[in-house]
């Protein structure tokens, strides 16, 4: 039986001369990413802004969306954003954060209720208060900051120092684009958005960790052979295995993106996006980033006899 | 003859099996699992409020409340000491946590400090000039504030209980906040009612001698306060400072009607029951103002003595505030007010959509990564799935037996875990290929591949883990049970990864003894 081979056999690809390609083009994605955050902002959602977001579905067929504005624009509530969601009878209402403290954002829900009435069904009503949205905030910016930090520390305590710069830079890569795409789409940014950074932070790494080990195997193995060749040789090596983890995942995802239901969609967006470009950075980054170290090759006898001693074993 | 020791084949199927059996509950519903002899494993994975619908309330105490009421009292007290014993000062008040008083004559403030410097036990008194200051300590303020916080849970606990609302959860979170959960609740608004009012229940004596020019021109006697009517709020009610008797010595209060009106009756303790005897009978003829959270509810007059120790409170109430109004008295004050901070409620339709789509995007995942899996490795991509799907088992065994909230970016977090537990079979295999064409026999070939990968398969889960442990740190409510979710997912499927897949590769490799191995 003939087995699918996503990269075939004895691929020998050159990423390491192309690594000028890839730098410039991450420069442009990082670059862009800052600026359209910096133009556009992002589009928090009221976990990090507070206010009010409340999800109905109407009980007489399609909702009117014009109805819904302008019957709730009367409220004098501030900006309230009113769009379809998922289909055509459901309806998310957004209102910003009111004036005043939390009891002003509990009069508001109040006020949108006795509009609505009894016409539609309640799917979801949430509101977050000024105190919580800046806590929440401030703890996703912790949650993203130290998930980093203690990522560099893991790879330098295992690699060394080089590797763990490389990995956190494609790292670090990752996580501005993936805040560019969501600044560029105007896709809401909230709690699970934050979640979803950092799993691909963590997968990103994961990804970059195959790499290196198998970079270090090779310093190890060809302790002649130039650099970037090595690093092109372990690149091909672990291809196959990159792509088929890639490509599993995103097969999951892409069922979780189409079939999960509205309320999880931006956050399979991000993580597919995400695996996308964590695959990219480990691949053309992480990698490339490498020849402008100078890495140790000595100092592994242990390793090398194990290797034979494993070797030695597998014999029937 | 690779070599696999019993002891580990031994670990890896009682793991397996551990895993179908803890897991198996999910299979029945409810009902039929509390069938089940008690011996049987018989939990089930509990859903989040955002699957099963409920409301969730972050709550405040608003506990500088209680301080502030006990400054006021020190105030109070101060200003009673110092005029009985006729020593004369300005400048009574406080600030931030500090009252403070100037006493006129230098020689009295000796004096004056022996009287204040034991008025609050949890204060500390210190004299500057003619100049006195007692602060409350650090102590007794964190204290107080820990207690007013016990206290309201206790009080919104018996206020949901009488409710109704079934399997709440009640907890403390953080210094000051109350963290509510109400499954099956969509629609909070009773509690958010019951939960908004202190419910501080007074008895007052009305002060006649006020007259309405008085109350309107704010001239208003020591001792005496205007307070509102809860009717009509314009309409001002001069009462005595002093409270006669206090709702905290209720001991019950139930909604009823006289004359076709709904009333609310009440009775208090025996102690309770005296004093409001001794107040009705020393002040027949007199009006009784009940006050409720600073609002005047009625003053009835006094006709007689009250010597029963039970009453009724007539407020041209609604059916629905008479009930509200007993409950809440019957449930106790709040030593503060409470805010809330943050609602998130879900209904049940919304929860039962969200589940259905989750569990076909599991499906869904599930089959295309199996599938993807035979047709790259064959044989081995079976090991793989069958893998897979002890993985899934193990996972809703540990959320069962964990009693983990399962919510919907859990059920992401399972879904992820599908597509990247396979990740480590796809490194052992990758690692085999490598090794076969590199001239090694079937069974070395799949040693060094097991062996090789492990450390790459363990650094590499390690940072998702630790994304993980940072993500269950920071992150609240649903975004925990994501990071819960996540973290099992990469335990389970490195040991059904690595274990399982291996113990069935080595039962093939030695019953078949292939010279030869397509992977």
């Amino acid at each position: 039986m003939k087995h699918l081979h996503l990269v075939p056999t004895g691929t020998k690809l050159d990423f390491i001369s192309k690594k000028f390609i890839f730098f410039a083009f991450s420069i442009i994605l990082i670059a862009s990413s800052l600026g359209l955050f910096g133009v556009n902002g992002l589009n928090y959602g009221i976990d990090f802004q507070g206010g009010i977001m409340m999800e109905v579905r109407s009980k007489t067929g399609p909702a009117d969306i014009a109805e819904y504005r302008s019957n709730l624009s009367d409220l004098g509530l501030g900006e309230v954003s009113i769009q379809e969601f998922g289909e055509p009878e459901e309806v998310l209402i957004r209102i910003q954060r009111q004036e005043g403290d939390e009891k002003a954002q509990q009069a508001a829900v109040e006020a949108v209720k006795s509009v609505l009435k009894d016409t539609v069904e309640y799917r979801r009503t949430e509101f977050v208060g000024p105190k919580v949205s800046e806590e929440l905030f401030e703890d996703g910016l912790m949650a993203v900051t130290l998930a980093i930090g203690a990522i560099l520390v893991y790879i330098w305590f295992r690699f060394e120092w080089q590797f763990g710069m490389g990995a956190v830079i494609a790292l670090i890569h990752d996580v501005i684009s993936t805040i560019g795409i969501f600044a560029l789409l105007g896709m809401e940014f909230n709690l699970s958005t934050v979640a979803a950074v950092l799993t691909i932070a963590g997968y990103s790494i994961n990804d970059t960790v195959v790499v290196y080990d198998r970079v270090r195997e090779n310093l190890r193995k060809y302790k002649k052979m130039e650099l970037p060749e090595l690093l092109n040789m372990s690149v091909n090596e672990t291809l196959s295995r990159t792509v088929m983890t890639s490509l599993t995942t995103l097969l999951a995802l892409l069922a979780l993106y189409i079939l999960g239901g509205e309320v999880i969609r931006g956050f399979s967006f991000a993580m597919i996006w995400g695996i996308v470009i964590g695959t990219y950075s480990s691949i053309c980054l992480a990698v490339p980033i490498l020849t402008y170290f100078t890495l140790r090759r000595s100092d592994d006898e242990d390793e090398n006899t194990e290797v034979e001693k494993v070797e030695g074993e597998g014999t029937v | 003859m690779v070599y696999f020791a019993k002891w580990k084949i031994a670990l890896v199927i009682a793991v397996c099996l551990l895993g179908v059996a803890f897991a198996a509950p999910n299979m029945f519903d409810r009902n039929t699992t509390a069938e089940l002899p008690g011996w049987l494993p018989n939990q089930q994975i509990s859903l989040g409020l955002d699957l099963q619908g409920g409301s969730h309330l972050l709550l405040e105490v608003e506990a500088q409340t209680v301080i502030n009421e006990r400054l006021e009292s020190i105030v109070d007290s101060v200003r009673s000491s110092l005029r009985s014993e006729r020593i004369r000062y300005t400048g009574l008040g406080k600030t931030d946590n500090i009252v403070h008083v100037q006493i006129k004559k230098i020689e009295q403030v000796d004096q004056a400090y022996d009287l204040l410097h034991k008025l609050d036990t949890g204060s500390e008194t210190t004299v500057n000039g003619h100049k006195i200051t007692i602060a409350l300590t650090e102590q007794a303020i964190i204290d107080a504030k820990r207690s007013a916080v016990e206290q309201s849970i206790e009080i919104v606990r018996r206020r949901i209980d009488e409710t109704g609302t079934k399997e709440p959860n009640i907890q403390r979170q953080g210094d000051e906040r109350i963290l509510i959960q109400l499954p099956g609740i969509d629609n909070p608004e009773d509690v958010k009612r019951l939960l908004g009012k202190t419910a501080k229940m007074t008895f007052h004596l009305v002060n006649h001698n006020v007259t309405p020019e008085d109350l309107a021109t704010g001239r208003i006697p020591p001792g005496t306060i205007a307070l509102p009517d809860a009717e009509n709020e314009q309409r001002l009610i001069a009462v005595r400072r002093k409270v006669e008797v206090s709702g905290d010595m209720l001991i019950d209060s139930q909604p009823t009607f006289q004359d076709g009106q709904p009333v609310v009756s009440f009775t208090f303790n025996a102690l309770g029951g005296k004093k409001f005897g001794q107040v009705t009978t020393q002040n027949v003829n007199r009006s009784l103002a009940i006050v409720l959270d600073g609002k005047v509810i009625s003053a009835p007059n006094i006709n007689g003595p009250i010597l029963g120790g039970s009453g009724i409170i007539k407020g041209r109430f609604s059916v629905a505030e008479a009930n509200d109004l007993s409950l809440l008295l019957r449930a106790g004050a709040l030593p503060a007010p409470l805010v809330i901070l943050e609602e998130r409620t879900v209904g049940p339709g919304l929860g039962a959509d969200s589940v259905a789509a989750g569990e076909i995007a599991c499906l869904v995942g599930l089959i295309a990564v199996i599938g993807f899996m035979i047709l790259s490795y064959g044989r081995f991509g079976v090991y793989a799935d069958i893998a897979l799907m002890f993985n899934i088992i193990l996972i809703t065994a540990a959320l069962s037996v964990l009693q983990a909230t399962l919510t919907l970016p859990g059920i992401a977090g399972i879904v992820l875990t599908i597509g990247m537990a396979v990740d480590a079979n796809v490194l052992i295999f990758e690692r085999i290929r490598e090794e076969l064409r590199n001239g090694m026999g079937p069974i070395a070939a799949v040693d060094s591949g097991y062996k090789r990968a492990i450390k790459t398969i363990v650094d590499a889960n390690v940072t998702t883990l630790i994304a993980a442990v940072l993500l269950f740190e920071f992150g609240s409510g649903p975004v925990r049970g994501f990071a819960v979710t996540l973290a099992i997912g990469i335990l389970t499927s490195m040991f059904t990864a690595i274990m399982v897949t291996r113990l069935l590769v080595v039962m093939w490799l030695r019953r078949n003894k292939p010279k030869t191995m397509n992977i």
